[in-house]
């Protein structure tokens, strides 16, 4: 494996003493006994300190102004769990952080929960909730209550994370899945399909040498940026993760009860991404993202929404690859390079490599 | 992106196509023997682009899809048994056997493994000497230099627990089967019996892949026993529409000669290298066509100094009753005598989600390409859908 080019720097994180006695996760480490608390005392605490955590009740307390408030989860399983351009810490914290942002909410609290295999490297561990304490720190949230179990070896696949946050809604804010309308122009952020391929580019058996890094980030400053300049210009947003930017587009149509007709030669793909696709079969706009948001915007915002996209440095290759048409209802249609159309539906399951 | 962008360029497809409708004054059917092929043409909406009188027919090309249904089973049930790693092509994954998928085998706890190269599978083999490794080596000649190496590799590396599932097949005896099927036109033939269900195909495109392996040496008996034009044609958008230019400019002038329209890959010779591992490694054999059924001399197997390394006399896999769905018509599509749309089943029991047959399962796969680039739409329909883009996207 390519694991030493990805691996994260382990020389910033000081393995405190207790610790050291136990350079993997054993059993006792999720049996609530004094293993189980240290790993919290000398792992989570200094990683994520923050007031509510500190407390380490059975539950984070925490004060929020009053309004509407978001609360999104998600698990994560990736493998590997330290890919190029981020690890599975990165992903836990801010693909929660990206459900809450897309709705429309201000991410504040996120939870934690480890489900890890016996036998996992504490090393490994720490450079995870590192990742995930850089993660929280520059999505500006606070992960404020956690819980960890330990399963028996080849009962897991090393580490699992699910977390879950709280995010408040601004006022006059109602983004929604089901509020795309005819004419509304489609942006999306950047450039699609650099998560998947990246993951792809180092999954065990199937390692190609590429400079593709995956696109992990939160987008919740950025798109902070767009609803304060347009507010509920904004009608439709996603994260376009698993299944890509087809099936978050199909989604979309359903919902809206529209269609949606996007120009596939506008769509933003690296040509390093496009190549590893054309390689492997498989076609960009099912490839999973983790740092790009398709907005759906009233069309007399969409220059602005775009330049201020643009502006962002999350935002740099965002484009406007199409529109919402009130024809062919429920259905995503691509206007080829050749000038003819196509349907694209969504994925039955995971896109499989062709033979030949 | 050297040779890729440069051969999806709009503006040059636009002007090719146009060039196509000059020079067509008569309907023209023509067959794209390669799966990759139809993906392409459904993909990019080549056949949107043609004079209306000229018809694509998509043939047998896609491996996945003729593979026999005996053979997926015997997959299966070698999948299944404990100890085995079962490593295949991803698109193999899907296709229906009688009962089940190698998806379900492996959710039932088989150890069933995509890989991208056989001699991944040669590697799997060497780490785990306790494991029988087997790789699915379906496909046709485009695919087989790689499985043979893996056999040639295995036996220089005294691997005893590597084998092969072979069933390859071989493009020339399949044009020669088509063209001979009834209905088909023949040197002679000027008016084919009224009834008959043949594609009556006109002109091949053949399967640039195979060419660059096999050269093109083998098709200039079968352009002149059929009187057909052949052309070695790629797989973008502009190697299509040269491919399909070069077959009606052949047809209009009443020539039948092999030509090849993608020499920046294929020489006339192909890989010699590829070719002579492969006379090593295989034999031809007769073999079944799932939709097709028995054409001789249609495949390759194992020679006797490789047989060892045969997974089907390794693991002796007996008792499979294939029971095929009677709704799906794969066969009449398989040989380009229906559309996959006139099956009385597309889109209703069959989609790819439950596919009936093989060409609803692969990309590649003529059904699964109609259906997956909408074309349960009507060609207006399809026309028209875009409609609401012009100059949208440009603001």
């Amino acid at each position: 494996m390519a694991e030493n080019a990805v691996l994260p720097d382990f020389s910033r994180w000081s393995c405190p003493l207790p610790l050291k006695d136990y350079p993997t996760i054993v059993m006792g480490h999720g049996g609530g006994g004094k293993l189980g608390n240290e790993l919290v005392e000398h792992l989570f605490l200094p990683a994520f300190r923050n007031p509510e955590l500190e407390n380490l009740g059975d539950a984070a307390v925490f004060e929020l102004e009053s309004g509407r408030l978001a609360m999104s989860t998600d698990s994560f399983v990736v493998q590997p769990l330290f890919f190029p351009g981020g690890s599975i810490g990165a992903l836990a914290v801010n693909g929660t952080v990206n459900d809450l942002a897309v709705s429309g909410a201000e991410p504040k609290f996120l939870s934690a929960s480890f489900i890890l295999e016996e036998g996992f490297p504490l090393a490994q561990l720490a450079a995870i909730v590192d990742a995930m304490a850089e993660a929280a720190r520059v999505a500006q949230v606070r992960i404020v209550t956690g819980d960890t179990k330990v399963v028996e070896r080849g009962h897991g696949d090393g580490c699992y994370i699910n977390t879950a946050g709280i995010g408040v809604l601004r006022p006059g804010i109602a983004v929604g899945p089901h509020r795309a309308q005819p004419g509304d122009a489609v942006l999306v952020s950047g450039t699609i399909g650099d998560h998947g391929m990246a993951i792809m580019s180092v999954r065990e058996g199937l390692e190609f040498e590429s400079q593709i890094r995956s696109d992990c980030a939160a987008l919740n400053g950025m798109i902070a940026e767009v609803l304060d300049a347009v507010g509920d210009g904004v009608h439709a947003m996603r994260d376009p993760t698993r299944g890509g930017l087809a099936s978050t587009l199909n989604e979309i149509a359903t919902a809206s009860d529209a269609g949606i007709v996007i120009d596939e030669p506008s769509l933003p793909v690296r040509p390093e991404v496009q190549s590893a696709c054309e390689i492997l079969g498989l076609d960009p706009v099912y490839v999973a993202n983790e740092g790009k948001a398709v907005l759906f915007v009233a069309p007399e915002e969409a220059a602005r929404v775009l330049e201020i996209l643009r502006a962002h440095p999350l935002g740099r290759d965002a484009a406007r690859i199409g529109q919402v048409t009130d024809q062919h209802k429920r259905m995503l249609v691509a206007r080829t390079a050749m000038g003819s159309n196509r349907v694209i539906p969504t994925q039955i399951g995971e896109q499989l490599p062709r033979i030949c | 992106m050297k040779y890729l962008t440069e051969f999806r360029n709009g503006e040059i497809a636009q002007r090719m196509a146009r060039e196509i409708h000059a020079v067509t004054t008569r309907p023209w059917k023509i067959m794209e023997v390669c799966g990759g092929q139809t993906h392409s043409i459904i993909k990019n909406g080549i056949d949107q682009m043609l004079p209306p009188g000229i018809e694509m027919i998509h043939g047998p090309g896609c491996p996945v899809c003729v593979t026999p249904l005996e053979l997926i089973d015997k997959a299966l049930a070698i999948a299944a048994q404990p100890g085995v790693i079962f490593c295949s092509f991803g698109d193999m994954l899907r296709v229906p056997g009688t009962d089940s998928d190698l998806f379900q085998v492996k959710g039932a706890g088989g150890d069933v493994r995509v890989v991208y190269s056989p001699l991944d599978a040669v590697d799997l083999a060497a780490k785990n000497p306790d494991k029988q490794v087997v790789f699915f080596g379906v496909g046709f000649e485009t695919t087989a230099p790689a499985n043979a190496m893996s056999v040639h590799v295995a036996k220089r590396r005294g691997l005893t627990n590597f084998s092969l599932l072979v069933s390859h097949v071989l493009v020339p005896p399949a044009i020669d089967a088509i063209m001979s099927a009834p209905g088909n036109h023949h040197p002679g033939d000027e008016d084919p019996s009224p009834g008959t269900t043949g594609p009556q195909v006109q002109g091949f495109l053949l399967a640039g892949h195979v060419c660059s392996v096999m050269g093109y040496w083998e098709y200039p008996p079968l352009a002149e026993k059929f009187r057909i034009p052949l052309v070695v044609t790629g797989f973008e958008p502009l190697d299509l529409l040269d491919g399909i230019r070069r077959v009606v400019i052949q047809l209009e002038a009443g020539r039948h000669e092999v030509e090849n329209a993608y020499e920046r890959i294929v020489k006339f010779e192909g890989n010699p290298a590829a070719q002579k591992l492969l006379a090593e490694v295989f034999e031809v054999t007769d073999r079944a066509w799932r939709g097709i059924g028995v054409i001789p001399k249609s495949g390759w197997r194992l020679k006797d100094a490789y047989r060892a390394f045969d997974a089907e006399n390794r693991f002796q896999i007996r008792a499979i009753h294939t029971v095929e769905s009677p709704l799906c018509r794969s066969g009449d599509v398989l040989r380009g005598a229906i559309k996959p749309a006139q099956c009385p089943a597309f889109g209703k029991e069959c989609t790819p989600r439950h596919p009936l047959g093989a060409t609803m399962v692969s990309s590649e796969g003529a059904c699964a390409a109609y259906y997956n680039y909408g074309r349960f739409l009507s060609a207006e329909e399809l026309a028209g859908a875009g409609s609401a883009l012009s100059g949208a996207t440009h603001g």
